[in-house]
C-alpha cells in the first residue's frame, strides 16, 4: 500500500512540474509591459568565467548611467532597478539566465550578453517575450540578424559589428602601416573571430594584399608555441590575430620570445587590462588593437564622461567596456523618451528608428539591420599603455 | 631549423606532462586508483606558487618548495579524508570518489577566489632569448626543462636509493606480503600520495611560469593529458610516465607544426585510444598475470 501511495504523489508531483512549466512559459510570454512604478533593467552579463572582465567592466558602466538617470528623475516618471545575472560566460547559463529575468523577475528588458555568441544565445527567448535586448558589445553580425537574414525585431546593439572592425584592420595594415602581406592567427572556437577573419581577408585581398598564412587555435589553449614557429617561417610582414585577450596575451608573449618581431593587431577582443599581465609591457610594443573608444579622444563628451568615471572609480580610467555599457544605458532611455511609454512593442519600434545619437562611443545612427554605423578607433600599445593612434570613420 | 625549434617547444611542454604523469603512475602502481583529483592538486600548486610569488615576494625556487611542501600535504590529506576508507572497497568506487574530489577542489578554488584568470609575473626566471644553431631558445624554457630533469633524478633517487623508496616498491609488488615483512603500508601510501602531490605541485609553478596564465580550470586538460602519459609509458612505472610525458609533448607539437593545430587534442587522446587497443601495458608496462 505504501508503495502505491508514494507512487501516486511521484505522478502528481511530476504533473503539478509540468504544469508549472506551462505557467511560467505563458507568464514569459506576457512580460515586458508591467505597471509597477520601477523599470526593471534586467543585466545578463559574464561576471565569472573566460571573459569576466569584459562582463564586470560593462555592469559597471551600466550602473554609473542608471545611477545618473535615476538622479535626473529616470525614465518616464519610472526609477530603473537593475537585476543583475551571472551567466557564466557560458553560451547555456546566458539563456538560463534570460529565461530566469523574464519570467520570475518580470524585466521591462535586458541587456547582455558581453560577447556575441551568449547574446545570440538570448536572442530567440528575447523575441518570443517580446522583451528588449540589448547588446552593449557583440559585434557579430547575428546577434541583431538571424541565419536566414531576418532580423531580430527585439534585439539591439550599441557597437559596431565584426565586417566593419575586420575591414578596419585591413585598411589599417594596408594604409597606414603599409604592409602587403599577412597571416591569420585566429580563434576557430568562436563566431567573433571566424567574422573578423572572414571580413580581414576579403578587405586584404581585395585592395592586393597577401593573405601567406591562416592558422587557428580554440579557446583554452595554453602552448601555441607550435603554430606561431609555424606561422614564422612564413615570415608575414603583419599579424592578424582575432581573439578574446585570454589567449591573445599569451599569444603575443610567445610569438615575442620565439623571435616574431612583425606588427600584431587584433580588435575589441584585445580590450583588458589583464592582457598586459599575461603578455608583458615589452611584448606589447608594435601591437594594434581596434576599439570603439579611447580615454585620450579629444571629444568634449567623452571628456567629461572620463572625468564623472574616475570621480566614482578612485581615480580608475574608463575602458571601452565601461563606454559602451554606459551608452547602452543611454541608448534605451533616448527611445524610451520618444517613445513615451515603458511598454517593450513602442521601445523597440523607437529603438529602430534611432538616428544621429550622440554617445560617447560616437554618434551612432541605425541601419535596417539594427547594425550602427558609427567611427572605430585604431589604439597602439606602448610600453603596457593604450595610445591613440587614429579614428576611423565608417 | 624549424624542426629543432618544434623539437625544444615540444620536450619543454613534455617535462611538464611528465612531471605530472609520475603522480597519476605512483598512486596507481601503489593501491591501483587512478586519483583524477591530481590535475587539481597541480592547479592549487599553481596557485600557492603564485601567493607566494607575487604576495611574499619570493623568488622562483623559495615559490617552488613552498608550492611542493603544501601540496605534499593537500596530497596527504586528500588521500586521508577521501581514499583511505574506501582502500577495500571496490576499484569503481574509488575512482567515482577521486572524480568527485577533483570536482570540489576545483569549484571550492572558485568559491574562494572567483573563475578569474591570474598572470605570473614576467621576471621570476631570467627571461632572454638565447641564439643557438639559428634556434630562438628562450632561458625560460631552459631553465624549466632543467628543473624538471633535477626533479625526476632526485625522484629516482627516492625511488631506487631511500629505504622508503624501497618500502614503496614492495607495497606496489604485493601489499600483504610487504605488510607481513613489517612495512608500514599507511604511511607509505602516504608518503607516495606526498611525492605525487609535491611533484604536480612544482610542475603548477612551473607551467605558470612558462604559460603566464592560471585559473581554477587549468587542471582538467593537463591532468587528462597526463593520464594519457602515464598510459603511454606503460601506468605503474616511473620512467614509462617521464618518457610519456615527453612523447606525448612532442607529438602534440608535431601536429600542430604539421598544420593540424586544431587537432592537436585530439590527437593526444588518439594515442589513449590506440595504446589501450595495440599495448595496454604501455611501453615500459609490463605484462602481468591477473592475481587469483
Amino acid at each position: 500500500m505504501k508503495k502505491k501511495w508514494s507512487k501516486v504523489f511521484m505522478a502528481s508531483a511530476l504533473a503539478a512540474g509540468i504544469l508549472a512549466g506551462c505557467g511560467t512559459g505563458n507568464q514569459g510570454a506576457s512580460g515586458g509591459g508591467g505597471n509597477s512604478d520601477v523599470f526593471k533593467l534586467g543585466v545578463n552579463m559574464e561576471l565569472s568565467g573566460n571573459v569576466a572582465s569584459y562582463g564586470e567592466s560593462m555592469t559597471k558602466g551600466i550602473e554609473m548611467a542608471v545611477a545618473e538617470i535615476n538622479k535626473a528623475g529616470g525614465v518616464e516618471g519610472k526609477q530603473i532597478e537593475v537585476i543583475k545575472n551571472d551567466n557564466k560566460s557560458e553560451a547555456a547559463e546566458a539563456t538560463n539566465g534570460i529565461i530566469k529575468l523574464t519570467s520570475q523577475d518580470k524585466v521591462n528588458a535586458v541587456i547582455g550578453a558581453a560577447t556575441s555568441g551568449n547574446t545570440v544565445a538570448q536572442a530567440q527567448i528575447a523575441n518570443d517575450t517580446k522583451t528588449v535586448l540589448m547588446a552593449p558589445g557583440g559585434t557579430s553580425p547575428t546577434v541583431t540578424v538571424d541565419e536566414k537574414g531576418k532580423v531580430r525585431d527585439f534585439v539591439f546593439r550599441t557597437s559596431f559589428i565584426d565586417p566593419f572592425q575586420g575591414t578596419v584592420a585591413a585598411n589599417f595594415a594596408l594604409d597606414k602601416l603599409k604592409v602587403k602581406d599577412a597571416a591569420i592567427f585566429s580563434d576557430n572556437s568562436s563566431d567573433y573571430a571566424k567574422g573578423l577573419t572572414n571580413a580581414f581577408k576579403e578587405t586584404f585581398e581585395k585592395a592586393g594584399g597577401k593573405i601567406v598564412g591562416e592558422e587557428s587555435y580554440v579557446a583554452k589553449d595554453t602552448d601555441f608555441r607550435a603554430t606561431l614557429t609555424r606561422i614564422k617561417a612564413k615570415n608575414p610582414s603583419f599579424i592578424f590575430i582575432p581573439g578574446y585577450y585570454e589567449e591573445v596575451g599569451l599569444i603575443v608573449k610567445q610569438a615575442r620570445e620565439l623571435g616574431i618581431t612583425a606588427p600584431l593587431m587584433g580588435a575589441d577582443g584585445w580590450d583588458s587590462p589583464k592582457l598586459v599581465d599575461l603578455a608583458g609591457a615589452d611584448a606589447l610594443n608594435n601591437t594594434y588593437l581596434i576599439n570603439h573608444y579611447s580615454n585620450e579622444d579629444p571629444d568634449k563628451k567623452v571628456q567629461d564622461f572620463v572625468t564623472a568615471f574616475k570621480d566614482k572609480n578612485k581615480g580608475e580610467a574608463p575602458n571601452a567596456f565601461n563606454a559602451l555599457g554606459y551608452d547602452t544605458v543611454y541608448f534605451l532611455a533616448d527611445a524610451i523618451k520618444r517613445a513615451g511609454s515603458t511598454d517593450s512593442v513602442k521601445i523597440q519600434e523607437e529603438l529602430a528608428k534611432t538616428k544621429e545619437l550622440s554617445l560617447v562611443t560616437g554618434v551612432l545612427s541605425l541601419d535596417k539591420n539594427h547594425h550602427p554605423i558609427k567611427s572605430a578607433i585604431v589604439l597602439e600599445y606602448k610600453d603596457g599603455k593604450q595610445v591613440f593612434n587614429t579614428k576611423i570613420n565608417p | 631549423m624549424d624542426w629543432l625549434q618544434q623539437l625544444i617547444n615540444g620536450i619543454s611542454l613534455g617535462s611538464i606532462y611528465a612531471l605530472i604523469a609520475l603522480g597519476y603512475t605512483m598512486v596507481y602502481g601503489i593501491i591501483k586508483l587512478i586519483n583524477f583529483a591530481h590535475g587539481d592538486v597541480f592547479m592549487v600548486g599553481a596557485f600557492i606558487g603564485f601567493y607566494a610569488i607575487t604576495g611574499w615576494g619570493l623568488g622562483f625556487f623559495p615559490a617552488l618548495i613552498i608550492s611542493m611542501a603544501f601540496c605534499a600535504v593537500f596530497g596527504v590529506l586528500i588521500e586521508r579524508i577521501a581514499y583511505k576508507r574506501l582502500r577495500n572497497a571496490t576499484r569503481i568506487a574509488a575512482l567515482i570518489t577521486a572524480i568527485g574530489m577533483s570536482l570540489l577542489i576545483e569549484y571550492g578554488m572558485i568559491f574562494i577566489r572567483g573563475a578569474q584568470p591570474e598572470a605570473y609575473p614576467d621576471d621570476v626566471v631570467p627571461n632572454k632569448a638565447i641564439s643557438l644553431f639559428g634556434v630562438q631558445i628562450n632561458s625560460q624554457s631552459l631553465f624549466i626543462l632543467l628543473t624538471s630533469i633535477v626533479l625526476m633524478i632526485i625522484l629516482q633517487f627516492i625511488v631506487h636509493r631511500t629505504k622508503m623508496g624501497k618500502a614503496m616498491r614492495a607495497v606496489s609488488l604485493d601489499m600483504d606480503a610487504a605488510r607481513l615483512m613489517g612495512i608500514n603500508v599507511d604511511k607509505t601510501i602516504s608518503f607516495t600520495f606526498a611525492i605525487g602531490s609535491a611533484l604536480a605541485g612544482a610542475a603548477g609553478v612551473v607551467f605558470g611560469v612558462y604559460y603566464t596564465k592560471i585559473e581554477p580550470l587549468m587542471g582538467v586538460i593537463p591532468g587528462l593529458k597526463a593520464f594519457v602519459a602515464a598510459v603511454l609509458g606503460g601506468i605503474g612505472s616511473i620512467p614509462g610516465a617521464m618518457v610519456g610525458g615527453i612523447i606525448l609533448g612532442v607529438v602534440e607539437a608535431i601536429v600542430s607544426a604539421a598544420g593540424f593545430s586544431l587537432w592537436r587534442d585530439a590527437a593526444a587522446f588518439i594515442i589513449l585510444i590506440l595504446i589501450l587497443i595495440l599495448k595496454p601495458s604501455g611501453i615500459f608496462g609490463k605484462n602481468t598475470k591477473e592475481k587469483v
